[in-house]
């Protein structure tokens, strides 16, 4: 499997990391090594192997649905680079 | 009077609870080496107010004789935990400025008992990396040297700024954290112990997540017991962290008492890799020697597994890092890129994360986002996370077969030079080759120095133990330790 500039440009795409268009070859290279060194788990038999979800079997513990937190709007609001009227500020999303 | 920065977590425990000294006294002596030691990149946002005014608080409480073991005991704290109104940004730019308004749960169960936090210290950005070169605030640095010569030293990572500063006596111990060997690796090279335990043992509630199913918190201290004393504080079930082990926590310094008569120690055949050098192989077979005579019952296992860790590492780590980075976004913390005129809100997210993080990082979460888009999510992460059974299932066989630990190195080599050109980022992920398994398996871990290199650089050995068994594996190591006799320090240049 090889990784062209296109592919890189998607990727960096779905990721929304801006890479501009003359980093690109340099970046699918670099995927191209790591995804190389990944490619020895084909050598590996998982026929029948359950793929890991948890590394230690545990369930997961239940408590009373209830409000535990809340009421904190200004803690929330205190480390965002632009909030106004109690609310996170973006730009504009729909026009 | 030796220097108190230099003294154990246990000497000063002991000498406090006797009032010989004040926490005051201890505080202020780091706050005079931390300040002197500007040049190891260590302490990175430094408290010294508020170092005081919790020494101060500890005085008091000691007096009362209501004093737990790390009550007064100055302590330095990783970058990745969020503490309550003090910069916590994980060594990244993306989180400039922010200030959390809470507390880690780690870092809350240490205030409770006492200890002093001197300040926050340096680590690979979010965790990623084995030099400490990824972070924004620069290079920490390693307080070892190779003679007198001038070049600088990697500390190791990710928690190179804890190795450093404990190793320098900057602080009595620090936290830390481990996602594929953060914590064993740096101390390897710093001389100094670090202990991973089992996944679930430590709240990951209030510590920037990198990947959630690897990472753990731990200890990084001058000697074992001083791992034991400090790991018990940070233990606990968290109803915080849904996999937070509701376990009960025994006391780990009370299990140390060196004997390991009749225990199996298994030396996995697998990790005698090509190219390792010949003082690795030496110290290796050392520690296994120190071990037979101390009682120990020695057997060859095999982990046949084992080649394929890192690789599922680099599958496993990147995609749980892809979605767990997700959240910065420029929206609710930290930076922010400036806009041009027409930017919507996709080129403030793409410009914000292309600024805020480093070159690693970026690598890693578009890693994470190939393995897990469509199309490749069976043919990437569901084989790696198969592959991730089948090398727990290696540790559960040899378990089963009355292994009670295993000892490994715990890392390919010495540390290396700062600005060692890596073209190649797979050659920095093979630092981690020895304890990646660990990570993977959720088993605890713990490196300690044994030895020096012929450069007079320190070497350390690990040990791994079953899940839950911190105890034991304790107690194995501090039989270790004491065979070793591992008293060795770097002369001080900074």
């Amino acid at each position: 499997m090889s990784i062209d500039t296109d592919t890189a440009a998607r990727v960096a795409k779905l990721a929304r990391i801006k890479v501009e268009a003359d980093a690109l070859p340099a970046l699918a290279q670099e995927f191209n090594t790591i995804l190389g060194f990944i490619e020895q788990l084909n050598e590996v038999d998982v026929d029948g192997v359950e793929p890991m979800v948890s590394v230690t079997p545990m369930r997961l513990k239940r408590r009373q649905d209830g409000v535990t937190d809340g009421d904190q709007q200004g803690k929330v609001l205190a480390n965002a680079p632009d909030s106004r009227e109690g609310f996170f500020a973006v730009p504009k999303v729909v026009e | 009077m030796t220097e108190l920065n230099t003294l154990k977590i246990s000497e000063a425990r002991d000498a406090l609870r006797k009032g010989d000294v004040t926490s005051v006294e201890l505080t202020q002596a780091c706050l005079t080496a931390i300040e002197g030691a500007d040049a190891l990149g260590a302490f990175v946002h430094k408290t010294p107010e508020m170092a005081l005014q919790q020494a101060q608080d500890a005085d008091a409480r000691i007096k009362t004789g209501d004093a737990p073991d790390m009550c007064g005991i100055p302590m330095g704290i990783k970058d990745l935990f969020c503490t309550k109104g003090v910069a916590s940004q994980a060594a990244s730019g993306i989180l400039n400025g922010f200030k959390p308004g809470y507390e880690s749960t780690i870092t809350s169960q240490l205030f409770d008992a006492g200890a002093v936090m001197l300040g926050k210290l340096n680590m690979d950005e979010f965790a990623m990396g084995s030099s400490n070169e990824t972070s924004v605030y620069g290079n920490a640095v390693n307080p070892w040297r190779l003679g007198d010569s001038g070049a600088k030293l990697t500390p190791g990572g990710s928690s190179g700024g804890s190795a450093s500063a404990v190793s320098s006596d900057l602080c009595l111990a620090a936290t830390g954290t481990d996602t594929g060997g953060s914590i064993r690796q740096p101390a390897a090279f710093t001389g100094i112990t670090g202990i991973k335990p089992t996944y679930g043992r430590c709240s990951r509630w209030g510590i920037v997540a990198f990947a959630s199913s690897l990472d753990q918190a731990g200890p990084m201290t001058k000697d074992v017991r001083d791992s034991a004393i400090l790991l018990e504080a940070m233990c606990g079930h968290d109803p915080k962290d849904s996999t937070s082990a509701d376990l009960p926590v025994p006391n780990f310094e009370a299990m140390l008492t060196g004997d390991i008569r009749g225990k199996t120690i298994g030396i996995p055949k697998e990790y005698r890799m090509d190219g390792m050098p010949d003082e690795i192989e030496t110290l290796w077979a050392e520690g296994r020697k120190m071990l037979e005579d101390a009682g120990a019952k020695i057997v060859d296992i095999s982990l046949p597994h084992t080649k394929y860790a890192l690789p599922a590492y680099y599958v496993i780590a990147p995609a749980e890092a892809s979605s767990n980075l997700a959240r910065y976004d420029g929206v609710r913390y930290g930076h922010r890129a400036t806009l041009a005129q027409g930017d919507g809100i996709t080129e403030m997210y793409e410009k914000t994360r292309a600024e805020g993080f480093g070159a690693e990082v970026q690598r890693r979460v578009m890693i994470g986002t190939y393995v897990l888009s469509a199309g490749f999510y069976d043919a990437y992460y569901n084989r790696a996370r198969k592959v991730r059974t089948l090398i727990k299932k290696d540790f559960e066989d040899v378990f089963a077969q009355g292994v009670d630990a295993i000892l490994t190195p715990a890392t390919p080599s010495a540390a290396f030079a700062l600005g060692k050109e890596v073209s190649d980022p797979v050659e920095m992920y093979l630092n981690d080759v020895f304890t990646v398994t660990v990570n993977l398996a959720g088993l605890p871990g713990i490196a300690l120095p044994t030895g020096l290199d012929t450069q007079g650089l320190p070497l350390g050995l690990q040990l791994i133990g079953r899940p839950w068994e911190e105890g034991d594996l304790l107690n194995t190591a501090y039989a270790l330790e004491s065979a070793a006799g591992f008293v060795a320090k770097p002369s001080k240049w900074w």
